[in-house]
């Protein structure tokens, strides 16, 4: 009975999906053209070469022109990280150290691993370096530097995160971004307005202020993913 | 024989599966009775809005909006580029899901070292 109402409920939420997708044309231009723009995507699909000189719109949109916005999501994710410890908070006897796994691996994934860590860095660390040029930015190369640690704390039972460490990486790249905005404040009379020359498009140093926020974000998603992930890695059972 | 309207077929696959992925996550949420499972399908009704978003912004024939040397290019040639609002969008929205999921899942975890259970059939005290 419950299964059967769940199903209908289903079917009226997927017939009226459905009813509502199929008057939006899969594919078709509704931005306009860039010369005239009509709607906000074509508005800084227009402004964003030659007001901010990035090759990267999204990143314009994500780091400029809703950079209040970034914040916000960064701030959710500082909440979503502390949320997490605080939920999970047990009190350690004295000395009492937490393995993350149980299991030593194998020593081939032990070996592997410590070859591919520094590599897994640097990847990241490019793709918030080049987030204003090519597909990526802070929050993707956050990630990819997270995932690095998650497979050196899957494969050695003794890695641990230095999470004072991590407040302070956290912390510093948070303050980065929030001064960064001050700054804007003060010169320009807005908050986040870019105030440094925004150079040549495609050069790596462009966009003003854009790059600068980009690896702040990276360093403090970073940071806060892999902290997440030390959490949850090191839960004790009983 | 007519041609075949490829962006027809398309349109029918990319929204279908993005629907298709809410329904699925929406049955996981309402039909599990393992908490770990209902997250899976918070997750899974994510995916399928991100998706949902980024076939709304495609343009046909669109490039990517980066202004590399090749976009360039292609936009001097009259190609257009895709809408990029909600391409940003959805990199905020896959970010705010992870902090959703990672709250939800260490929820997940204090109720289990409470009840003893992940299931919520077996968690009396939700009975009225």
């Amino acid at each position: 009975m419950k299964k059967l109402l769940i199903i209908l409920l289903l079917a009226v939420v997927g017939y009226f999906l459905t009813v509502s997708m199929s008057n939006i044309k899969f594919g078709a231009n509704r931005m306009g053209d860039s010369s005239q723009p009509k709607t906000v995507g074509a508005f800084y699909l227009s402004k964003t070469p030659g007001e901010l000189s990035v090759a990267n719109v999204i990143t314009a949109i994500v780091v400029n022109y809703r950079g209040f916005d970034t914040l916000g999501e960064v701030s959710v994710l500082f909440l979503a990280a502390t949320g997490l410890g605080s939920i999970l908070y047990k009190k350690k006897k004295k000395g009492e150290h937490l393995p993350t796994v149980k299991k030593p691996s194998s020593a081939l994934l032990q070996a592997g691993s410590k070859l591919i860590f520094p590599a897994i860095l640097v990847l990241g660390a490019y793709v918030f370096i080049h987030g204003h040029l090519t597909p990526g930015g802070g929050f993707q190369g956050g990630a990819i530097i997270a995932t690095g640690f998650l497979l050196m704390m899957m494969s050695y039972k003794d890695f641990t995160m230095n999470h004072s460490v991590i407040t302070w990486v956290e912390s510093l790249a948070g303050i980065t971004f929030a001064s960064i905005g001050l700054i804007g404040l003060v010169v320009d009379h807005s908050f986040l307005e870019n105030f440094l020359p925004i150079g040549r498009i495609n050069d790596l140093i462009s966009g003003g202020i854009i790059p600068l926020i980009y690896v702040a974000v990276g360093f403090k998603v970073a940071a806060e993913l892999s902290g997440v992930l030390d959490t949850l890695l090191s839960i004790k059972e009983k | 024989m007519d041609t075949i309207d490829y962006y027809q077929i398309m349109s029918i696959g990319v929204y279908g599966s993005a629907i298709g992925l809410i329904l699925i996550g929406l049955y996981a949420v309402l039909m599990k009775k393992h908490l770990t499972k209902i997250v899976i399908g918070l997750s899974i009704i994510d995916a399928g809005i991100n998706l949902l978003f980024i076939a709304i912004g495609y343009i046909s024939n669109g490039t990517a909006p980066i202004y590399s040397s090749q976009g360039i290019d292609l936009v001097k040639a009259g190609t257009p580029m895709v809408d990029p609002v909600p391409q940003a969008l959805v990199l905020t929205a896959i970010v705010i899901g992870f902090g959703v999921t990672a709250v939800a899942l260490s929820l997940v975890i204090r109720l289990y070292r409470h009840h003893n259970t992940a299931r919520i059939d077996q968690i009396k005290s939700l009975k009225w």
